[in-house]
């Protein structure tokens, strides 16, 4: 086991790349500590499966280097890094029985036939199938099978990492939140390292200690789920992670003082002059409605209920915003107000979280 | 679910019906209708029950025919079955190489099969064949029309130059089939060759294999232009297979009677053989599903 770095790491499908747009994933400096569990987040084509790849070494990074340890590993494949990846669907030897395909991977080194019994019934055990172990492999579900290409991930007990790309992607629903569980509960055990790759932002929150939320081949934040939730580095980050994601307001800022359209917000803290395009951030958790008074004036378009809270629809001068309000708020269509808490707006200039030059209170 | 019985559908059958009775019933009819009766010209027959068939079964002829047939057939399929998957694995999987490897390979396949034993008879010939001529400057004594063990040798080669491409594309098509990810994980588990190829490619290609393996037995088992332009059957009766048996004994003989005998036991083992052997390729697959 080690820590895995990544170098000035870029890749480019294409062979002499010119512009940023060549890039597939553009240059990062990234580390995965070990023993930790890791999620790739990002939607489909942000280059997540790519870099799962470039660590796993089915694909070589066309610049950068990838360490393993203090060794550099950039040049070797997925063998001589010493990794155990599970694909997207599940990859079982049909004609083995589950016994067979989980002692696959240890037979293949050579490994001591009691230790492998031993090995294979505590990994059988862990994904729930000890009493599946003599069925053959080809008749099982999908789910099933997914279970053993996860147990022979599993089985190797001195592997650097577990790479996983998208698992749970073949799974039922119900089936589904029960081998997440299983998965974090083998991590609990095992403590392997694990990155998992996902563009489900449930997935990633509930499984991973941190998260590498990837846009468009760059890596825009890495943090734990509350880190991402509380104080997104960039505006991606707001959006794509909660439900609804975060809203986002074209403003100017001079100082302490926001103007957004006709309205002004004065802030806790001062900002230095920003140029380019400035947004203003704001979770939906952290607005409240009220009916005669607030920052901005809105206008209700539609309420949903989901249970344990509400999600009003609402907009501002032709910008929608969704707004989070607790379970046991009343909501009446005059409410015609909303206020913004001041400690959870975030400023953006091109994207990217401004730090204030002075907080003064 | 209930479903509705509507008797009319049953007209919907007939085209089909109609033409399989063209195209199979009628002709087979007439072969069946020899093969229980014997007739001295001028068109009287008269019926005689099953006695060409037992004629038939206890033939000498059709035992050393079906004895020949048979020990063909076996050794074209040890040798195209493996020799085609062994190609089908090495051929590139994309690419220039992957297309232009898929044409080469087919080239064989399209050639009639009188070309193909018209090509063998000149290319074996001591005169003037590339084959035959080299042979014999070499000092070996190769002469496919008097010697047994020649004409068996080229009857095999020719068959296997013609045929394995069959086998290749079949499996290459069962090969592409597997994605990437099983190749990956077999890396990263550190499979062998050998453990690739024997729990990934080949139960993986195990149902075009039968596919092929099914072809390629009815047809050489039903061989006969290929050999009857290269050999004629000789020399002596060395290569007289089935088919070359039967139609020597119908229009070289005109033994119309027992031939149709001779060819209704033949379409049947041709059909038993098949149906065994799909029967137990199925149950087998079924056994490793459960």
């Amino acid at each position: 086991m080690a820590q895995i770095k990544l170098e000035n790491l870029a890749h480019s499908y294409i062979s002499k790349p010119t512009s940023k747009s060549d890039y597939a994933l553009q240059k990062m400096n990234l580390t995965f500590e070990d023993g930790a569990a890791y999620a790739l987040l990002g939607p489909s084509g942000c280059g997540k499966t790519t870099l799962l790849n470039i660590i796993s070494g089915i694909l070589i990074p066309s610049e950068g280097k990838i360490y393993f340890g203090d060794k550099d590993v950039t040049s070797l494949d997925a063998l001589g890094r010493n990794i155990a990846q599970v694909f997207q669907f599940p990859v079982v030897y049909d004609t083995m029985s589950v016994r067979k395909n989980l002692a696959f991977p240890l037979q293949n080194r050579g490994a001591d036939p009691q230790y492998i019994k031993k090995r294979v019934e505590i990994i059988a055990k862990s994904i729930g199938m000890e009493d599946m172990l003599d069925t053959k492999a080809s008749g099982l579900s999908a789910d099933a099978k997914q279970k053993i290409s996860l147990g022979r991930g599993m089985v190797r007990e001195d592997v650097n990492a577990i790479l996983l790309d998208e698992p749970l992607t073949v799974i039922d629903p119900h089936v589904k939140w029960q081998l997440r569980t299983q998965l974090k509960a083998l991590h609990e055990e095992f403590s392997h390292t694990m990155i998992f790759v996902t563009h489900d932002q449930t997935e990633a929150l509930t499984f991973a200690d941190k998260v590498v939320v990837m846009d468009d081949g760059i890596v825009v934040q890495v943090g734990s789920p509350q880190e991402l939730f509380e104080r997104p580095t960039h505006t991606f980050v707001g959006y794509f992670i909660g439900s609804p994601g975060m809203n986002f307001f074209d403003v100017d800022i001079i100082e302490d003082i926001i103007s957004m359209g006709d309205v002004k917000l004065k802030l806790h803290s001062i900002f230095p002059d920003l140029k380019g395009r400035v947004e203003l951030g704001i979770r939906p958790e952290f607005i409240t409605l009220s009916k005669d008074s607030g920052d901005i004036k809105i206008e209700i378009i539609r309420i949903e209920d989901i249970g344990y809270h509400k999600i009003v629809r609402a907009i501002h001068d032709n910008i929608k915003i969704n707004i989070v309000v607790p379970e046991d708020v009343k909501i009446d269509n005059n409410m015609k107000f909303a206020s913004f808490d001041r400690d959870h707006i975030f400023i953006y200039q091109d994207g990217w979280l401004v730090e204030p030059k002075e907080a003064k209170r | 679910m209930n479903k509705t019985v509507n008797q009319k559908a049953w007209f919907l059958v007939l085209p089909v019906f109609l033409l399989v009775a063209f195209s199979a019933v009628i002709p087979l009819m007439t072969v069946i209708n020899y093969s229980v009766q014997d007739t001295f010209g001028n068109n009287v027959f008269s019926w005689v029950g099953l006695d060409w068939f037992d004629e038939i079964i206890h033939s000498q002829r059709m035992h050393e025919s079906l004895a020949r047939q048979s020990l063909l057939t076996t050794i074209i399929l040890l040798i195209e079955v493996p020799l085609g998957i062994f190609i089908a694995l090495n051929m590139p999987k994309k690419g220039f190489w992957a297309s232009f490897n898929l044409v080469v390979i087919s080239l064989p396949l399209l050639i009639p099969w009188n070309v193909v034993g018209t090509i063998w008879q000149i290319f074996g010939r001591k005169d003037i064949g590339l084959l035959g001529h080299t042979l014999s400057i070499l000092g070996i004594d190769y002469n496919y029309a008097q010697d047994v063990l020649s004409a068996w040798i080229t009857i095999v080669i020719m068959d296997v130059w013609h045929w394995t491409s069959l086998i290749v594309l079949l499996c290459y098509a069962g090969l592409q089939s597997i994605p990437d990810a099983y190749y990956q994980a077999a890396k990263i588990d550190q499979a062998s060759r050998w453990s690739v190829f024997r729990y990934i490619e080949l139960p993986k290609m195990s149902g075009v294999l039968m596919i092929a393996i099914l072809l390629r037995f009815m047809d050489s088992f039903m061989i006969y232009s290929e050999p009857f332009v290269l050999t004629g059957g000789g020399p002596g009766n060395s290569t007289t297979f089935l088919s070359i048996d039967l139609v020597n004994m119908a229009l070289g003989q005109f033994d119309l009677g027992p031939a149709s005998a001779y060819s209704l036991m033949y379409f049947l083992v041709v059909l038993l053989v098949s149906w065994v052997f799909f029967t137990v390729m199925t149950n087998l697959d079924k056994k490793g599903a459960a």
